[in-house]
């Protein structure tokens, strides 16, 4: 059971109350709640962004979270273990497309060539590697997503956290999206848990994990993803 | 690794460059007022290389001749050529005035040169065209910054002269060029009256009842109308003696004050212009505290523009180290950008133009750059710590 408060004594709000969820590697889940709910906060505490106040996270059988951190370098497992896809694809707009996607590997010790060959095949297998030198700037949106999904997998997180990731894309665009993901999922052996309000994808999802007030509910989708 | 701030700089170099350019203007000025403190000593430097004196002897307990007024009589140096050591003399003197030519003027240091032949002190010790002055009246060797040509003639007071030499950097300690003429003439321009003064003077003396004994009133007026002293008195002391011992006869012996050239150099850099100096000194503050602040403005709110990929670069695992180096590379690129504009503005359109000597020197430029460079990085802190304080968590919505 995970928990957030912030603040204390009478100000204190509990943003997380009880907060109980398992991710399967290949797994795609959706992770739902009203505004306010407390998405954004879990997926900061998930991403390792904010300390939880209490409770215990693992990832990939490793306990990272136990009423304390467990990890020394949190900078080090959010770019070794955890892929971001945001909202907006947040490209770094003076490097081009490549450069990217292999800033990660490189981040991470890698050298330039070695981390652009990775992040080649990785656009190579999002399709988008015809656009592998222009910069961020010159391509669609649904291009530039697929960009920042390349990013998020080009480290082969064991979880990739995504913040609404369909958001300022059309039904199609935003179908192609998940379908991406799904893709990507199945063939990396990824954990993705996607935050979003969408519609058109809720239904996509096989599990979906309803927050209301810092508490989550798991239930069934109805899966009519792409698998 | 691949340089973010190189790719940042690429991507907008636009912005780089123009930002460099205005920087650029600011550090030209920057150096062109170092340069006009160096020009300053320079010309200061040059006035005492080329008197050719290795003692200046002047009225006692004054800093003359440059300094301050002194006067002393023009037969001191028959004293003081016979002192052991001193193998010639040459009295001189020294006022700046305006020479007019027609309709113009120009401001200039005249001095009064002793009748003598090449290599006597307080002549010119080169020319770069025509001879040397060879009339005991009304010829002028100038320098080449007066504007005058050979075969010129110009006016002092009341009377004219024609240019028969060009000299070049023969330039006073405030940078007025020096035109060279006989040492009569220039005691007359420095001491002669107009012709209504002698008639007064005349007068009054006449009247006097004191003067009536026979012959003691032609005596008088006599002794009104002769001029007998110059400003200073050039000395310059063989090989092989000490020049201080050489002064200290002098100052014993003779009771006049006798500044040596690092005497002098004291004078005319840490008295005559140390007033221009500071003055420079602070301008050359104010002109850092303000690249200072640009560089601070531009980098901060450069940064400011990048919070959000700030954010995500962090989320993502960038180190501290790698984002504060990144904005610390920028902020010298742009200095470095700066400083080449800087030293090019400087020497090709600022000096040139500039209406006194500039000199710029590669020890400067190479301080100058030095100084740019820690501006540029002490700038950078306060975009480093913004960018720090930058909270990962931002990049993601909620």
């Amino acid at each position: 059971m995970l928990q957030k408060r912030y603040g204390s004594g009478d100000t204190a709000v509990d943003a997380l109350k009880r907060i109980d969820m398992q991710v399967d590697p290949g797994e795609v889940i959706g992770l739902i709640g009203p505004s306010g709910s407390g998405k954004s906060t879990l997926l900061k505490c998930l991403g390792a962004v904010i300390e939880p106040t209490a409770g215990r996270m693992t990832l990939g059988g490793q306990v990272i979270y136990d009423n304390g951190w467990k990890v020394n370098d949190l900078r080090a497992l959010r770019r070794d273990r955890i892929g971001f896809i945001f909202q907006a694809p947040y490209l770094i707009p003076f490097l081009d497309v490549t450069d990217n996607v292999a800033l990660l590997p490189m981040l991470a010790g890698q050298s330039n060539s070695e981390a652009r060959a990775k992040a080649r095949d990785l656009l190579k297998a999002l399709d988008v590697d015809h656009r592998a030198r222009a910069m961020p700037s010159h391509l669609s949106g649904g291009e530039q997503q697929r960009v920042a999904i390349a990013r998020g997998l080009v480290n082969r997180p064991p979880v990739i956290l995504a913040d609404e990731p369909t958001a300022p894309l059309d039904s199609e665009r935003a179908l192609a999206v998940i379908r991406i993901l799904n893709d990507m999922a199945d063939k990396f052996e990824t954990a993705i848990i996607v935050v979003t309000h969408d519609e058109k994808i809720i239904p996509t999802f096989k599990r979906i994990y309803h927050i209301r007030d810092g508490v989550t509910h798991e239930e069934a989708g109805e899966g009519r993803g792409f698998r | 690794m691949i340089s973010l701030a190189g790719r940042d700089i690429m991507h907008a170099w636009g912005k780089f460059v123009f930002t460099g350019l205005g920087l650029g203007l600011l550090i030209g000025v920057t150096l062109s007022m170092a340069g006009i403190y160096r020009g300053m000593v320079d010309d200061a430097r040059a006035l005492l290389d080329n008197s050719g004196a290795d003692l200046w002897v002047v009225q006692k307990d004054t800093l003359g001749p440059y300094a301050e007024p002194s006067s002393i009589y023009d037969d001191v140096w028959r004293s003081i050529r016979g002192i052991q050591g001193v193998i010639r003399t040459a009295n001189v003197t020294y006022l700046t005035m305006q020479v007019r030519q027609g309709e113009r003027d120009v401001r200039a240091m005249i001095t009064g040169i002793t009748a003598g032949d090449p290599g006597t002190p307080g002549w010119p010790p080169y020319l770069i065209a025509g001879r040397h002055i060879t009339r005991s009246h009304y010829e002028a060797v100038v320098d080449i910054a007066t504007g005058f040509r050979i075969g010129d003639r110009f006016q002092i007071r009341r009377n004219h002269y024609t240019v028969v030499g060009l000299t070049r950097r023969m330039v006073s300690s405030s940078g007025d060029p020096i035109i060279f003429i006989p040492l009569k003439d220039a005691r007359d321009a420095q001491f002669l009256k107009d012709n209504d003064a002698i008639l007064q003077q005349h007068r009054r003396t006449t009247e006097t009842l004191a003067f009536k004994p026979a012959g003691v009133l032609d005596a008088v007026l006599a002794s009104q109308n002769a001029n007998s002293y110059v400003n200073a008195l050039l000395v310059q002391v063989e090989p092989g003696y000490r020049i201080e011992e050489t002064a200290e006869t002098i100052r014993r012996w003779k009771r006049l004050t006798v500044h040596t050239r690092t005497q002098m150099e004291e004078i005319l850099v840490g008295k005559l212009i140390a007033t221009s100096a500071k003055q420079i000194g602070m301008f050359l503050v104010i002109l850092s505290i303000v690249s200072s602040a640009i560089v601070a403005f531009i980098i901060y709110t450069l940064t400011l523009g990048k919070i959000r990929e700030i954010a995500v670069l962090k989320l993502i695992g960038t180190r501290n180290r790698t984002i504060a180096g990144m904005i610390m590379q920028q902020a010298i690129a742009l200095g470095s950008i700066g400083f080449v504009v800087g030293k090019i503005s400087a020497t090709l359109l600022m000096a040139p133009i500039f209406p006194k000597y500039v000199l710029l020197e590669p020890l400067d430029s190479i301080r100058g750059f030095i100084v740019v460079i820690v501006i540029c990085v002490l700038s950078s802190i306060f975009a480093i710590r913004a960018a720090l304080k930058v909270d990962p968590a931002e990049a993601i919505g909620g």
